[in-house]
C-alpha cells in the first residue's frame, strides 16, 4: 500500500498536493532502477503540474490583457453613448461608446431566454417525465447530443436561410433570437434534464398516491423543485448565446448600431446590434485606438457573463438541497 | 421514464395529461427538426452552387478565390487553412490537456482540485470574439517579439488561441474519464511494485483511454467549427503553406468574409456559403460521430 494515491483514501484529503507523494518507496528497497524510476516521477510530475499550469496562466494572461489594454477607456461615457467612427471621439470627444449593442444584446437574451426557457423546459420534462424507453426517445437523445457540436456559424447558416429568407424576417431582433434559441437549445435540455431527474421519484409517488393525475405530478410536484436547476442551466446556456457572434454574421445582422432597439413590440422587426458584433467591428479596425476600444468592449462583455455567471451559481448554492 | 411508475400510465390519463403531453412533444420534436432543418438548408442552399461548380472541381481544386477574378472554387486552400490550425492547435492542446487531467485526478489534492478545475473550465465560457481580440493585441505582437517576419494576421496566433479555446474540453473531459477508473486498479498497480508514475501512464491512462480519445475528437471538431478567434487572427487570405507565420483563411473565415460583404442572394459567393457549410457540417458531423463510436466501442466498464 506504501504511496497509494490520494484518491485510494477515503477522506482524500491530507496528501501533499506538490505532487510528491510518490509511490514505490521503501518496501522494496532502494536500487538503482528503483532511483531512476523515482527520478521520471519527479520530472513527470513537474511536466503535469506545467501543463495545468498552462491553462491557467493563459487565463491570467487574456483577463490581464483585457484589462490592461482597456484602462481608461471604460467609463461611464462608454456605457451610454453610440459607437462613433472617429477614434477621438472615444476620449475627449461628443462622447462614444457600445451603448446600443449593450441593450441589444439585452433585448436580444430576454427573448431568446422566452423562446429557450419554453421549449428547452418543454422537451426536457418530455423525455423525462412522459417519454417511454423507446427507439424515438433514443433517437431524440442521441440527435440532441449531436446538435450541441454543430458549429455555431452552421446554426447561423440556418437562421439565414429559415428566419432572414424563407420567413422574410429580415435580419432584425426576432431571427437573431430564434436563432440563438436553436442553438443553445441543446445544452439547455440537457440542463433541464439533469434537475428533473434530481427530483426524488418519493415525491412523485407520494402525488401519485393521493390520487394526483400526470400534469399535475408535473405541474405541482416536479417543477416546482426543479426550477432552481433549471433556472441555473437555462442562465449558464443564455451566458453561451450573448457571446455568440458568428451566427449573428450569418444572418446579417448589423455590425454598428447607432440606437438601441426601442421598447415596443416593433422592434422585433427591426435591424439591432448586439456586444460581440460590435466587438468585431472594432477589433477589425486598422488604426490601433480601435484595439483599445475593442478591449473597452470585452470587458463590458466579460462583466456582463461574470455576472450572469455568478447569478446562476447563487441561484444554484441558494436552493441546493443535496 | 425515470419515475418508474408506468402502472399510472393510461390508467390515470385525464384531459390535461393528453394536452401537456402534446405540447412538450412538440418541445423535443423542434430539436428533431433542426436537424432535419440544417440538412435541408445546407443541401438545397449549395444544390445551385453545384450546378455551376462541379463537385470534383469543389473538392479537388487547390485555389480558393471565390471573389475575385478568374474566379476559381477549389476548396482544399480554405480546408488547408482549417488543417493548419486543426493540426496547430490540437499539437498544443491535447498533450498538455492530458497531462493537466492526470495532475488533476492524480496528484492534486481534492483542494486543489476543486479550484482548478472550475478555473481551467472559465476557458471554455469565454466568448470566441474575446480570444480572438486576445491573438490580436497580445499573442501576435509577441510572435513578432520572437519572429520579425510575423504578418499582423497569422495562423500560429490562431492555432494558440484555439489551442487554448479547446484545452478545458480535453481536460475535463479526460480528468472525468480517469477518476472513473475505479482505485481496486491503482491498488493493484501499487501491489506490483508499480510506482505513482507507471500507475498514471500504466494503468489509469490506459484504462481511460475511451475516454481520452473522444475528448480529442470533440477538440478537433471545435477547432474545425470555431469561427471569430481564427477570422480576426489568422486573416482572410487563402494560401496552402506549411508556415505558420503566414496569413491563412478557413472555412469559417470565408464564410464571415462573404456574410459581411455586400454580396447579393442569389450570387454563386452566396450559395457557395452553403457549399462550405456543408462541408464543414459534413466534417465536424463525422468527427462528432467518430468520438460516440469510440466511447461505446472501448468503454471499460466498471462495476
Amino acid at each position: 500500500m506504501a504511496g497509494a494515491g490520494e484518491r485510494a483514501e477515503p477522506t482524500g484529503t491530507g496528501t501533499s498536493g506538490d505532487g510528491r507523494a510518490s509511490g514505490g518507496d521503501g518496501v522494496f528497497g532502494t536500487d538503482r532502477s528503483l532511483g531512476r524510476k523515482r527520478l521520471y516521477g519527479r520530472l513527470f510530475v513537474g511536466l503535469c503540474f506545467l501543463s495545468t499550469l498552462f491553462g491557467v496562466v493563459a487565463l491570467a494572461l487574456l483577463l490581464a490583457d483585457v484589462v490592461y489594454e482597456s484602462w481608461g477607456w471604460l467609463d461611464w461615457t462608454f456605457l451610454t453613448h453610440p459607437p462613433s467612427y472617429f477614434e477621438s471621439n472615444y476620449v475627449d470627444g461628443r462622447g462614444a461608446g457600445i451603448y446600443p449593442a449593450l441593450v441589444g444584446s439585452i433585448f436580444l437574451i430576454v427573448l431568446t431566454a422566452v423562446f429557450t426557457i419554453f421549449l428547452g423546459v418543454g422537451a426536457a420534462i418530455y423525455l423525462e417525465e412522459y417519454a417511454s424507453e423507446s427507439r424515438v426517445t433514443r433517437f431524440i437523445e442521441a440527435n440532441i447530443a449531436n446538435l450541441a457540436a454543430v458549429p455555431s456559424v452552421v446554426y447561423g447558416l440556418l437562421g439565414l436561410a429559415l428566419f432572414v429568407r424563407a420567413a422574410g424576417l429580415g435580419s432584425v431582433l426576432l431571427a437573431g433570437a430564434l436563432t440563438l434559441t436553436l442553438l443553445i437549445l441543446p445544452i439547455t435540455i440537457v440542463a433541464a434534464q439533469e434537475a428533473i431527474r434530481a427530483v426524488p421519484d418519493s415525491q412523485r409517488r407520494a402525488a401519485y398516491g393521493v390520487g394526483a393525475t400526470k400534469w399535475e405530478v408535473t405541474r405541482d410536484v416536479v417543477l416546482p423543485s426543479a426550477v432552481p436547476g433549471i433556472m441555473t442551466g437555462v442562465i449558464l446556456s443564455l451566458a453561451r448565446a450573448i457571446g455568440e457572434t458568428a451566427p449573428l454574421i450569418m444572418i446579417g445582422a448589423a455590425t454598428s448600431m447607432f440606437a438601441p432597439p426601442r421598447l415596443s413590440p416593433e422592434a422585433l422587426f427591426e435591424p439591432f446590434g448586439a456586444m460581440p458584433m460590435q466587438i468585431f467591428e472594432w477589433a477589425s479596425q486598422p488604426q490601433s485606438a480601435f484595439l483599445n476600444i475593442a478591449a473597452a468592449g470585452s470587458l463590458v462583455l466579460l462583466t456582463v457573463l461574470l455576472v450572469m455567471n455568478a447569478t446562476a451559481i447563487y441561484i444554484r448554492n441558494r436552493y441546493d438541497t443535496t | 421514464m425515470s419515475t418508474g411508475l408506468e402502472i399510472t400510465d393510461g390508467a390515470v390519463s385525464d384531459r390535461a395529461t393528453t394536452a401537456a403531453r402534446i405540447v412538450f412533444f412538440s418541445c423535443a420534436l423542434v430539436t428533431v427538426l433542426t436537424t432535419f432543418g440544417i440538412i435541408a438548408v445546407l443541401i438545397t442552399g449549395a444544390a445551385p452552387f453545384f450546378r455551376e461548380v462541379s463537385v470534383v472541381e469543389f473538392l479537388t481544386g487547390t485555389n480558393w478565390s471565390p471573389l475575385i477574378a478568374p474566379r476559381s472554387f477549389g476548396v482544399l486552400e480554405i480546408v488547408w487553412g482549417t488543417m493548419l490550425i486543426v493540426v496547430g492547435s490540437a499539437a498544443l492542446a491535447l498533450p498538455v490537456g492530458v497531462l493537466t487531467a492526470i495532475y488533476l485526478s492524480e496528484y492534486a489534492s481534492d483542494r486543489l482540485r476543486r479550484v482548478l478545475k472550475p478555473t481551467l473550465e472559465v476557458l471554455a465560457g469565454i466568448p470566441t470574439i474575446v480570444y480572438g481580440f486576445f491573438a490580436l493585441s497580445f499573442i501576435t505582437p509577441q510572435l513578432q517579439r520572437v519572429f520579425p517576419q510575423t504578418g499582423t494576421f497569422n495562423a500560429a496566433a490562431g492555432a494558440i488561441v484555439v489551442a487554448i479555446m479547446i484545452l478545458p474540453m480535453v481536460s475535463s473531459l479526460s480528468e472525468d474519464a480517469m477518476s472513473a477508473v475505479p482505485d481496486h486498479l491503482r491498488h493493484a498497480g501499487y501491489g506490483l511494485g508499480a510506482t505513482k508514475f507507471e500507475v498514471s501512464t500504466r494503468v489509469v491512462l490506459p484504462a481511460a483511454l475511451s475516454g481520452v480519445l473522444a475528448s480529442f475528437v470533440l477538440a478537433i471538431s471545435r477547432a474545425i467549427g470555431e469561427t471569430m478567434a481564427v477570422a480576426l487572427a489568422a486573416g482572410m487570405n487563402p494560401t496552402i503553406t506549411l508556415d505558420l507565420l503566414d496569413e491563412i483563411q478557413t472555412m469559417t473565415a470565408y464564410m464571415v468574409q462573404v456574410a459581411i460583404s455586400d454580396v447579393s442572394v442569389g450570387s454563386i459567393q452566396y450559395q457557395s456559403l452553403f457549399a462550405v457549410g456543408l462541408t464543414l457540417f459534413v466534417m465536424t458531423l463525422g468527427m462528432n460521430l467518430l468520438s460516440q463510436w469510440i466511447r461505446l466501442r472501448y468503454q471499460e466498464v466498471y462495476d
